[in-house]
């Protein structure tokens, strides 16, 4: 995702300090007290993380690895619990991505407008985002509760939400959806207000009502963003952990099991570190196809 | 579109928004007596405040409490000192670096946690470093550190240069001129920064999980999970109390840059 601008033109030009030389050492030199932990604790890890899925490493500590080439991959894509992990996995992202973005799209369009009581839904909005994902996952578990839930309180019913096989994907989609709500929104509200108004006044002289603006002017205005944050979001989404941990324990029965918890049962309950690489460079190839082909879409289309 | 509709839409969007926060509160306030009646109501029927003092009469609560905090502020004051000069050249040195440090930011974004997480539970444990809090320190560090810099390099960067070179064209030191002109000028942005690494480690769960197995070390986050044990409805209260204070720390810090929010500049930031 590059964007390219427009540099504004100026006729002083800033000094450029020689390559190498003192200053490149010097410059060097400032770098490393960041570079070295970054290194060796995470590019580092990475790189040794996608090594690790070709072979059959255990979590015991004086376990031999050995180099076993692509027969995790076959063993993974043989795995039942795998297809059906991916399978949470796609409606959940999928769902999550798409209805949010719907949901953030209308509130953004509603903030964008002199209403009343937008200072407070603005502040409102921004809420979930001040939280501990642990908290928000605990909250929604107090409100699901069969027993003391609001939910069961205000409809009269005694469904044990989160632990009912059809309903719990559903319920934790629904969490996904009011936990992400702020970051797409602000970013959508901020490409709003980036819509030069002029825009609207040309089309307004032609007597162009309010769906029309929106359908001629908004949306295509908007494209760039909108193609940004949703692939952003999807990928967050399919890399979705956390929250989904505290809700679920992607119970019952696996129904919420999302292909990171899988990952992370695979590795830190039965040991298979291998394994559980495997799966995650599985999902890099499955969340690079994926953005590769919408984006690219994205981009035939708009040219 | 009328005017009523749009009221009304927007009145949808604050039930939806608040109804969850709203019940936080409400459980938090109600006696366990209520908690276990089954028919739970919005208004508490005895507003109390005993869960709170509970809450706080849990040993392990306020232990992680305070094991969080210091993780908390050990994060943030490294992970300035570690940022701040590589800040200062990515602003001043216009390099490739630059370009590969944003592009990191980005690239850590895609890969799934779990293939960063196994290789360097490796690492921490060859280092002895599973199960204390400075192995987690380290983790929390490693993956505010690209954010961090980024955000501090901008800081520099609204520091004009000409200053510096004035001041040292006065005589002064390059040392002397950055810590009496630029120093004072970063101090904003510095706390910015400190800030949300703060609030980054404060809220971090899953390296937590699994770097801390043992509960004598657990985080706030980690104990708040295994609060809802087999206790069942009675616990609700404390649990809703105990989560409530969990988010006072990130809603100031909210309070204090929401204005720089929204210019979704941050809103890559601080995700979940």
């Amino acid at each position: 995702m590059t964007l390219t601008a427009d540099r504004p033109v100026s006729t002083v030009k800033p000094k450029k300090p020689r390559k190498g030389g003192r200053q490149g050492r010097e410059a060097m030199l400032l770098m490393l007290p960041a570079l070295v932990p970054v290194l060796v604790f995470s590019v580092g890890p990475l790189l040794y993380g996608i090594f690790l899925a070709f072979t059959d490493a255990r979590s015991g500590r004086n376990s031999v690895t050995s180099f076993v080439g692509l027969s995790n991959f076959g063993d993974l894509l043989s795995d039942g619990d795998f297809w059906a992990s991916f399978r949470i996995g796609m409606i959940w992202a999928v769902s999550v991505t798409v209805l949010q973005f719907l949901a953030s799209l209308g509130l953004a369009l509603l903030l964008n407008q002199d209403l009343r009581f937008r200072g407070f839904a603005r502040v409102l909005a921004m809420v979930p985002w001040a939280m501990p994902p642990v908290v928000i996952g605990l909250m929604w578990r107090l409100v699901y509760h069969p027993d003391a839930g609001i939910l069961n309180g205000m409809l009269g019913t005694e469904i044990d939400w989160l632990n009912d096989f059809s309903i719990a994907l559903p319920a934790v989609i629904v969490v996904g959806i009011w936990t992400g709500m702020p970051q797409t929104t602000v970013v959508l509200l901020a490409g709003l207000q980036g819509v030069p108004k002029e825009l609207y006044e040309a089309v307004e002289v032609d007597g162009a009502g309010t769906w029309r603006k929106f359908w001629s002017i908004t949306l295509p205005q908007l494209r760039p963003v909108i193609v940004a944050i949703t692939s952003l979001d999807f990928v967050w989404n399919i890399n979705q952990f956390g929250l989904v941990y505290v809700l679920t324990q992607g119970g019952p029965g696996g129904q919420t099991r999302l292909p990171m918890l899988f990952a992370y049962e695979e590795a830190f309950r039965y040991g298979f570190f291998g394994y559980a690489a495997t799966l995650g460079v599985a999902i890099v190839i499955v969340v690079l196809a994926v953005l590769g082909v919408y984006l690219w879409r994205q981009m035939r289309e708009a040219s | 579109m009328g005017k009523a509709l749009r009221y009304l839409a927007l009145a949808g969007y604050i039930v939806f928004l608040a109804f969850p926060l709203v019940w936080l509160l409400s459980t938090a306030l109600k006696l366990p007596q209520e908690l276990a009646s089954l028919h739970p109501t919005w208004i508490p029927r005895a507003p109390t405040l005993t869960n709170f003092t509970d809450a706080f009469g849990e040993q392990d609560l306020v232990g992680s409490g305070l094991r969080s905090l210091v993780v908390a502020v050990a994060c943030a004051v490294l992970t300035v000192i570690l940022a701040l000069p590589a800040a200062y050249a990515l602003a001043r040195y216009r390099s490739l670096v630059n370009r590969i440090a944003i592009g990191w930011v980005l690239v850590s974004q895609v890969f799934p946690f779990i293939l960063i997480i196994i290789p360097l539970f490796m690492v921490l444990r060859r280092l002895d470093l599973v199960n204390t809090l400075p192995g987690l320190t380290v983790v929390h560090v490693t993956f505010v550190l690209p954010f961090a810099l980024w955000m501090l390099q901008g800081y520099v960067r609204a520091v004009p240069r000409e200053l510096e070179e004035a001041a040292a064209v006065d005589g002064a030191g390059r040392i002397r001129s950055l810590v009496s002109v630029v120093a004072p000028l970063l101090a904003p942005g510095v706390v910015a920064t400190l800030l949300f690494a703060f609030i980054s480690s404060w809220n971090e769960f899953l390296f937590a999980l699994i770097v801390l197995k043992d509960p004598d070390v657990a985080t706030l986050p980690l104990t708040l999970v295994k609060f809802t044990g087999a206790e069942g409805v009675v616990r609700l209260g404390p649990l809703a109390a105990a989560s409530l204070l969990a988010t006072i720390p990130s809603l100031l810090f909210f309070a204090v840059i929401q204005r720089r929010l929204k210019s979704g500049l941050m809103a890559g930031a601080v995700k979940g």
